[in-house]
């Protein structure tokens, strides 16, 4: 794999599994406002 | 009045049923062979363009949309379009809403009826021994219905049977009861399947070369998908393709998203949740989806035939031969996962698109949620079984344009400009950060008035007059030069006039070709007047709908 090519596919797959991971997690640890009523 | 007491149990659940609606098999098949055929790594850039400029927006136009409708009942599109404006007859816009759920799940059930039985091939050791041209072959006949593999007769067609009486039977356990525990299951399980799977291809390396194929490199495979090629950026084919697929991986513009919010309560969160089912739509469909088929089939069977082969029969035909090299064990291991995870990715969509017409019936007709799901089951096999019997014919390939393609880009075209020009840009803005747990950023007020519409509208036109090969370059220097424009085969304009199978028949020399292709024209104008005549009925009802609620309006 040419360097550039690896470079693509880490920083595009690091992005998209950190915001995935973030809003994921963010949704687990806030209830729907309903829910906790 | 309304016998719809539909909800969702937990917000993870609707989190992963809306992520589930969105993951369907083209983040499998769809996306590395866009990604193949636009540029490798280059696609990628467009690719992220579009999702920040037309699919987040579109999915939170959507959301809001869906619990907007909701405050007031109304679980459908017809009825949510016509909450939020005074053109009465824009409620006929939304049948758009319905009718392309019961159109797809027609055939997306066909489609998942095949992962249901390669499954069961899989375990039974089908493909044991046979040669790549052998299982390619496999798939060939299952799909020639009066052939089987099984002691089952008409398997293809049994089975086709049985998927669609598990979509129905789950969704009459209701929203909570059958989407959501379905999701709940089906979503981890399809993540850990493609996780196992994406291993499998990133370590292949070049471990499955032979002396017939020398080259073969799991690791060309992967560099040619992610090496960027720039030049690419600025072909307009590029772009036109990346909108194109985040259009349809995030399954916009169907009417599956505004009813799923729609069961939303109004005081709770949308933007949070539509970005979280976004964002897990596009990582098991870049970081998973990316690593599987490519870079097995290049491991195994070298980059050029891969170039050569990339597309949707790859699933079928190629990759249970591929997972023999693994061993008797491993093979069917690898089998029952690719095929359960396309499974999953199946049914995760095709429960959504139920979920339009239940909610309709139940709003308007008082129906309960048994003869709801049943009707729907009823009316999906009646549209189906043409797509079964004449798929060589081309009836399922006319469905997926018209029905899977075409209405969601004048669908979603639709809706934006309503939402943004009609309903008012501070009205929708209101709706997306009401109850919101994240800050929306306001940079995006300006992008759903004005970047999505020009997005789609750009969409559109491309899809309308799509050049020869999608060299748009080649085809305005042809304008320009005065000789023409050479149209696509598969611009709406050739396709809306059957212009190529046309010219097929024209030139065929040959009596029984000829004969073939005249009866394929007869069914593909046959299914058109089916699917038409769903969309008819459909407005009629919405019609129906419409006198009652008059009526009742009158009463009260």
């Amino acid at each position: 794999m040419t360097t550039l090519a690896v470079v693509m596919m880490i920083t595009t797959m690091g992005i998209i599994t950190a915001f995935t991971g973030y809003f994921f997690w963010k949704v687990l640890r806030t209830p729907h406002k309903s829910e906790s009523e | 009045m309304s016998s719809n007491k539909e909800g969702w149990g937990s917000r993870v659940g609707l989190v992963l049923a809306m992520a589930g609606n969105a993951v369907g098999l083209g983040n499998f098949l769809r996306f590395p062979v866009q990604a193949v055929n636009n540029g490798g790594g280059a696609f990628i850039i467009p690719y992220l363009v579009s999702f920040l400029l037309m699919g987040i927006p579109l999915l939170w136009v959507e959301w809001s949309m869906g619990r907007f409708g909701g405050k007031s009942n109304n679980h459908s599109t017809p009825y949510i379009l016509d909450s939020m404006t005074k053109m009465r007859w824009f409620k006929y816009f939304g049948v758009f809403g319905i009718w392309t759920n019961l159109a797809v799940a027609a055939y997306y059930c066909y489609i998942e009826s095949w992962t249901m039985s390669y499954v069961y091939h899989s375990v039974a050791r089908s493909f044991d021994g046979l040669s790549q041209l052998q299982v390619a072959q496999f798939f060939v006949q299952y799909l020639d219905v009066s052939t089987s593999h099984t002691a089952i007769p008409y398997e293809a067609v049994v089975f086709y049977l049985l998927c669609l009486w598990l979509n129905t039977w789950i969704l009459s356990r209701g929203l909570s009861g059958g989407v959501e525990k379905t999701a709940k299951i089906g979503m981890p399980l399809l993540i850990l399947f493609g996780i196992f799977l994406a291993f499998k291809g990133i370590t292949l390396g070049t471990s499955g070369a032979t002396a017939e194929h020398p080259d073969a490199s799991a690791w060309a495979g992967i560099n040619f998908l992610w090496n960027p090629q720039f030049d690419s950026l600025g072909n307009p084919k590029v772009w036109l393709a990346a909108a194109g697929q985040i259009f349809f991986t995030l399954s916009v513009g169907m009417g599956t998203i505004h009813c799923y919010a729609a069961y939303v309560k109004q005081q709770d969160d949308i933007a949070l949740n539509a970005m979280s089912a976004g964002w897990m739509n596009e990582f098991v469909e870049v970081c998973l989806g990316s690593l599987i088929v490519i870079p097995i089939a290049a491991g195994y069977l070298g980059l050029d035939w891969v170039k050569q082969n990339a597309g949707f029969g790859m699933a079928f035909q190629t990759m249970p031969f591929l997972f023999e090299n693994w061993g008797p064990f491993l093979a069917a291991m690898a089998g029952v996962f690719w095929f359960g995870l396309l499974f999953f990715a199946g049914i995760t969509s095709s429960l959504a698109m139920g979920t339009p017409w239940m909610g309709f019936m139940q709003d308007e007709f008082g129906w309960g949620r048994q003869k709801s799901a049943w009707s729907f089951g009823l009316i999906t096999l009646i549209l189906g079984l043409p797509t079964v019997f004449l798929y060589s014919y081309g009836v399922f390939d006319e469905y997926d344009y018209w029905a899977g393609t075409v209405s969601l880009v004048v669908f979603a075209l639709t809706e934006s400009i309503l939402f943004a020009w009609i309903f008012g840009m501070d009205k929708g803005w209101k709706e997306i950060t009401s109850g919101a747990d994240m800050k929306v950023p306001d940079f995006y007020k300006f992008v759903i008035k004005w970047i999505t519409p020009f997005f789609l509208l750009f969409v559109f036109i491309g899809s309308i007059f799509s050049p020869k090969g999608g060299d748009w370059s080649g085809a305005i220097a042809s304008l320009m030069n005065g000789t023409g424009w050479s149209l696509d085969e598969g611009s709406i304009i050739r396709q809306l006039f059957n212009s190529g199978l046309r010219e097929q028949i024209a030139a065929a020399t040959d009596m029984a070709a000829k004969a073939n292709l005249e009866k394929q024209l007869t069914y593909i104008v046959g299914a058109r007047i089916l699917l038409t005549a769903v969309f008819a009925g459909i407005c009629w009802l919405v019609y129906l709908a419409y006198k009652r609620r008059t009526v009742n309006e009158r009463t009260v």
